[in-house]
């Protein structure tokens, strides 16, 4: 168990509150820089490219909560899962704005042409799709009405989500692939983790069941 | 000298840039030194050599012939976003670190199927035929577009002085590189140096355009200083900068892109919004400053001019 401050910390309501706000700066960032009319040159390739980044990097957050939860013995960081994920969610529905707004003109035709004839589009547009049932789902209601087993294998989503995130972003870039590279790895050792974890348990299960007396009645 | 005429500057009028920069290394001193006052931030800015200060010189020039009426694209955006991979990936990239690259002396060898070999300095150059601005449409393969006052003259002026043998089909083009001043190039996932061909008629044609400086200036650096082509019918990567050799060759060159994607870059690249790239549309267009895209133009409005060149061929297998 970890020390009592901290776990006074990540306990309590205010850490909350303030994540919250701290998630929200590169939000309001963009809002002053649109304000300020500090967007660059092109405007809306740079709402467009940093929506999409903050979108990766909060997946990724998500993403870090169990392995560290898990590898610091800190439970209560559970509780900045749902923010980060809807964070990420938030995030990508303005991504998704600007795409349909300034590049398809709010036109649905052109959008589903697009989603369809182009890869990057389409991956991206998938990785988009399968978090509104997290994010819908996403309270305690609705842990309780699908039941903790149904309710985490949906949101196992996550990782199709985030293998998406990163191939839209690979495919978009010309030639220079550092940056998507770099979401990919981080994206990697997160699921790579979870892989590994899941077969330590299997092992210890095995080991533990092998150990363990017959018990069952011989018949 | 009257005073609404202007001088006549030629290459040597240019501040040569260690006194250029001197300077500015001398009033950022200045700056530190009395800026004790100052917080951390201002001081880094006074120290580190400002993104807007480009040091070009004014040229004399005549309006050319091609003019299109509309809105130029304002100077700090074209000077600020574009794309020069010698320099970095980002859009920005080129304007803060091309600052620094030495375009003094320079010289542009014209050589291979040629009667004429030789290598002309810039100041040669500038000499060659009355300097034009010429505004262009500017159509970037990446879906953006701008609107520049190219100075500079047709290509074919130099080519007719190198005069091109019977043998001669194609035009090779060659930038410059050097990856002492362009550390950044190591990352961009390109080979160097960049090279870029045209067809012979193409390079000849009074459209292709021996660039040298835009908006009333030389080029700065990051734009492809001193001097480049602008081909407006093509997709901006054929407009190859910062120029060091013109070769004129029996069989099609070589271009760079087309080396690093052959299906995603063809030799022609005509700007064509009936040819999608294979990974996104080329219907469509953002002008920048425009929020919404618009149209893009067969030949990127230059259909008129060149469609003829390419009668009978298939634009789709020649993309």
């Amino acid at each position: 168990m970890p020390p009592p401050a901290v776990r006074k910390i990540l306990t309590s309501k205010l850490t909350k509150a303030l994540l919250f706000v701290v998630c929200l700066v590169p939000f309001f960032l963009l809002c002053w820089r649109a304000f300020t009319g500090d967007l660059g040159p092109n405007p809306v390739e740079t709402l467009q490219h940093t929506t999409g980044d903050w979108t990766l990097r909060f997946l990724i957050f998500t993403l870090s909560i169990t392995p560290l939860r898990k590898i610091f013995k800190l439970p209560d960081l559970i509780r900045f899962r749902r923010m980060l994920g809807l964070f990420a969610f938030f995030y990508v529905s303005l991504h998704f704005l600007t795409y349909i707004g300034p590049d398809q003109s709010f036109s649905l035709t052109a959008m589903w042409k697009d989603v369809f004839k182009r890869p990057f589009i389409t991956v991206g547009f998938l990785g988009f799709v399968l978090l509104i049932p997290l994010a819908l789902t996403s309270t305690a209601g609705w842990i309780r009405r699908l039941g903790g087993r149904r309710w985490q294998l949906l949101h196992r989503a996550i990782y199709i989500t985030a293998i998406a995130g990163v191939i839209h972003y690979y495919w978009l870039v010309k030639s220079d692939v550092r940056k998507p590279v770099e979401y990919a790895f981080f994206v990697g050792v997160l699921l790579v983790w979870r892989i590994g974890d899941w077969l330590l348990k299997k092992r210890d299960t095995i080991a533990a069941s092998a150990r363990a007396p017959r018990t069952s009645p011989s018949n | 000298m009257p005073p609404d005429r202007e001088p006549k500057l030629t290459w040597k009028d240019v501040t040569p840039k260690e006194v250029y920069y001197n300077r500015r290394k001398f009033l950022a001193a200045m700056g530190l030194a009395g800026a004790a006052a100052i917080t951390g931030r201002e001081m880094w800015k006074l120290a580190s050599p400002p993104t807007t200060v480009e040091a070009t010189a004014k040229l004399s020039f005549t309006p050319g012939p091609f003019n299109t009426s509309e809105k130029v694209t304002p100077y700090d955006d074209v000077t600020h976003y574009n794309n020069f991979y010698e320099f970095g990936t980002d859009k920005g990239d080129p304007a803060k670190n091309a600052q620094n690259f030495r375009t003094s002396p320079w010289t542009v060898s014209v050589e291979g199927d040629v009667k004429n070999k030789r290598k002309y300095s810039m100041d040669e150059i500038l000499k060659l035929a009355p300097l034009e601005e010429r505004i262009y449409r500017h159509r970037c393969v990446e879906a953006w577009s701008i609107v520049v006052p190219w100075i500079g003259f047709s290509l074919n002026a130099i080519l007719k002085l190198a005069e091109p043998s019977p043998k001669a089909k194609f035009v090779a083009f060659e930038s410059y590189f050097d990856r002492s001043q362009m550390p950044q190039a190591q990352y961009a996932g390109i080979p160097f140096p960049y090279v870029e061909g045209l067809r012979l008629d193409e390079a000849m044609h009074p459209l292709t355009m021996l660039t040298v400086g835009m908006y009333g200036e030389t080029l700065p650096n990051q734009d492809g200083a001193p001097v480049r082509i602008n081909v407006p019918w093509k997709y901006g990567f054929k407009s190859i900068k910062s120029i060091v050799k013109i070769k004129l060759v029996g069989s099609e060159p070589p271009t760079t892109w087309n080396m690093a994607a052959p299906n995603e870059y063809g030799f022609y690249s005509n700007v064509n919004p009936h040819v999608d790239h294979p990974r996104w549309s080329q219907a469509k267009e953002r002008r920048l400053g425009d929020i919404f895209r618009r149209d893009t133009l067969m030949f990127n409005g230059y259909g008129d001019q060149v469609a003829s060149m390419y009668a009978g061929m298939d634009l789709r297998k020649n993309f």
